[in-house]
């Protein structure tokens, strides 16, 4: 019960933190919009074109914002020490993790749910049915992005090259899960003639297990300072 | 007089040169044998025998990347920096494996298949599983702490291998026109023991670099190591 | 300094390198509960190495610190709740204002407390609503104090806590350290400010590239009859 009052402590502290500065994620959206405009453009506008590649757009868009944001959401944890302070507090190494990458979750979905129906209306794309399952593609891709970028920005936060070392460690691993999210997404948009959308989610939420339990476990060993 | 004594061999010559002598020396034999005296197969040609590099290429890097997924474990569990020399090389060692596994692919894909490249699984998840490791050796670079490096990078190491399952069963997973796993009792005769050559003397090789690199990382922590403590004084 | 019971602090030939230098280099020493010690040093003497290795903010390469009869490095989960360390570190959220950020320490350590009162102790206006990113320095060092005042702590360790506070701030300061520390609460200042300090320790320890170099009763310190 502990771990679960700090896990939702933590969460509420990163919350609360974003909640009082805005600007950070506003910075976030307006650089995947920008991204989602800039790929508009060098498709010349193409109404055959870009409602197919609406999905994938997207997630891409949200992909490199989100490794600002996760870098963001350790250099607060940086910048005055709060990180040690919180090992030494203590507060469970677990409990940190999880805290932070359900919060990280809840940004990038905040973020999501801003860029779907801007994407809509620039690449003229829908979703007519299976909202359910359009949402649980959103929610379960935003979480896979959280998990591993957590751990990695607790590492990479730490090191030299910052910027381009966690893309580097980020974007292989998380390949399948956007592979499944763009995939899901762009079948619901164009009308998920072969049914696959709900595939695309099930390989989501098993990313999701991996990858949520794995870091999980790990977190202890990048956090301890020895 | 006195006797002069000598030590033996081994105290002189690292073991693992034994592997790396052997290894060249087979490699050479099996691929100059299987480029010059094996016969054409019957659709392919000669073109086939890129394969003698490719798939013993393809086996090894995953075989060296869960060595280098238990040298993680051992490293994490114990604190050995041993288990770091030796995740070290099996990175690198992995990394060039997978390399040279693409590149040989993409030569045979092209006068086969008719293309360099194409979205397959197979292909997909190979090239994904590089650029994972890619990612963890630029890690160890960019870390100068030796602990912190010995530390992240033995996790980044435990999540990247969770790919090596996903890279291999791709072909089974998922629709691919790659073919499935291959073994030597898919070929004939001479084929298959150059293959059987190719990738022992592979494995012999890689072992070779592996302990080599282990060796470097010793002296490094050798070099590193702490001077002894001052004496207590009597304050 | 006799410290021979279980429940105090007992630190016997704690070494710490980085690199090729050793930054503590055995340093040994013995408080009962309620005992207080000075430490004192040149900068880069290993007072703030030696104070984090008693924190469990590192591992010491050599030698064991034992508290309350347990190894502390072991069984450092069980002990750091008890142990207030206040830092260089401010450990803050500059986008946080002063009273949000007690609540959230207060909520990840279980606590609970009045923040609008931990905040008049330190002499921090309680309705202050702008973020600490727009503080000074000292009222920064008075809000980190306010953090660890929400402890009830075995073990104090104070490194430099008048650095960046005026007079007064200094002199509120050690009453509330007396407060915090009680009778029962090991602990030890780090200072380049001997004279301050000495109201609120028994003890002092004097450290030289690592090693201690001297150690006695706190008006016998070199530094306060101008040796060094």
């Amino acid at each position: 019960m502990r771990f679960l009052r700090q896990v939702l402590a933590v969460a509420r502290k990163d919350l609360l933190i974003e909640w009082r500065s805005p600007a950070r994620i506003s910075g976030l959206l307006f650089f995947a919009l920008a991204l989602l405009l800039l790929v508009a453009y060098a498709n010349g506008g193409s109404t055959f074109l870009l409602p197919q590649i609406a999905g994938s757009t997207l997630w891409i868009g949200l992909l490199l914002a989100s490794t600002r944001g996760l870098d963001q959401s350790w250099a607060v944890e940086l910048e005055r020490g709060a990180l040690e302070g919180l090992v030494l507090w203590p507060v469970m190494p677990a409990a940190l993790f999880y805290g932070k990458a359900i919060a990280n979750t809840f940004v990038l979905l905040i973020v999501l749910l801003a860029l779907c129906p801007l994407t809509m209306a620039i690449y003229d794309v829908g979703v007519k049915e299976d909202y359910l399952i359009f949402l649980g593609l959103l929610f379960f891709g935003c979480s896979a992005l959280a998990a591993p970028g957590t751990l990695y920005g607790a590492i990479t936060a730490r090191a030299r090259g910052s910027s381009v070392l966690l893309p580097l460690l980020m974007f292989p691993l998380i390949v399948p899960a956007l592979m499944a999210a763009a995939k899901g997404c762009s079948a619901l948009m164009s009308g998920d003639i072969f049914n696959e959308a709900e595939i695309w989610l099930w390989l989501l939420i098993v990313f999701n297990v991996v990858h949520w339990s794995l870091s999980g476990l790990l977190f202890r060993y990048v956090v301890e300072d020895t | 007089m006195s006797e002069k004594s000598y030590a033996p061999w081994k105290d002189y010559i690292p073991w693992e040169h034994f592997f790396g002598v052997v290894g060249l020396c087979s490699l050479a034999a099996g691929h100059i044998w299987g480029l010059f005296y094996t016969p054409p197969e019957t659709n392919m040609g000669d073109v086939v025998k890129i394969l003698f590099v490719h798939v013993p290429c393809a086996w090894n890097s995953m075989l060296v990347f869960t060595i280098a997924f238990f040298a993680a474990f051992v490293s994490l569990i114990s604190g050995r920096r041993g288990a770091d020399g030796v995740l070290a090389g099996a990175v690198e060692t992995g990394l060039l494996l997978t390399g040279l596994t693409l590149i040989t692919g993409s030569i045979f894909a092209r006068p086969t298949w008719g293309y360099w490249w194409t979205s397959d699984p197979r292909l997909n998840t190979t090239a994904i599983l590089f650029l994972t490791f890619i990612g963890v050796l630029m890690l160890r670079v960019m870390v100068q702490n030796s602990e912190r490096r010995a530390i992240w990078s033995a996790v980044a190491t435990i999540i990247a291998y969770v790919n090596v399952p996903i890279t291999y069963m791709s072909v089974r997973w998922m629709r691919s026109v790659h073919q499935i796993q291959s073994s030597p009792s898919d070929v004939d005769g001479p084929l298959k023991l150059v293959w059987r050559i190719s990738a022992l003397s592979i494995l012999a090789l890689a072992i070779w670099f592996i302990t080599r690199r282990y060796r470097i990382e010793k002296a490094r922590q050798i070099a590193e190591a702490a001077p002894p403590l001052p004496e207590a004084n009597n304050a | 300094m006799q410290g021979d019971s279980e429940a105090g602090l007992h630190v016997a030939d704690v070494s710490r390198r980085f690199g090729r230098r050793w930054a503590v280099a055995r340093a040994s020493f013995s408080l009962a509960p309620g005992e207080r010690l000075m430490l004192t040093g040149a900068n880069g003497s290993g007072k703030t190495t030696l104070l984090r290795c008693l924190a469990t903010a590192l591992k010491p390469d050599h030698g064991e610190i034992r508290l309350a009869g347990e190894c502390l490095w072991t069984h450092r989960d069980r002990h750091r709740a008890s142990i207030a360390y206040f830092s260089h570190a401010p450990r803050l959220y500059d986008d946080l204002n002063a009273t949000d950020n007690l609540k959230v320490w207060a909520r990840l350590g279980e606590y609970s407390i009045d923040a609008h009162s931990l905040l008049e102790q330190v002499g921090l206006p309680p309705d202050r609503t702008e973020p600490v990113r727009t503080f000074s320095a000292g009222m920064r060092r008075r809000l980190a104090f306010a953090r660890i005042l929400m402890q009830k702590p075995r073990l104090v360790l104070l490194d430099e806590p008048f650095s960046a506070l005026d007079p007064e701030g200094r002199t509120q300061l050690v009453k509330l350290v007396d407060t915090l520390c009680g009778d029962t609460a090991v602990l030890i200042v780090a200072t380049h400010l001997p004279r301050t300090a000495i109201s609120l320790c028994h003890h002092g320890i004097h450290m030289e590239a690592g090693q201690i170099t001297w150690r006695g009763a706190h008006d016998d310190h070199p530094l306060l009859k101008g040796a060094t």
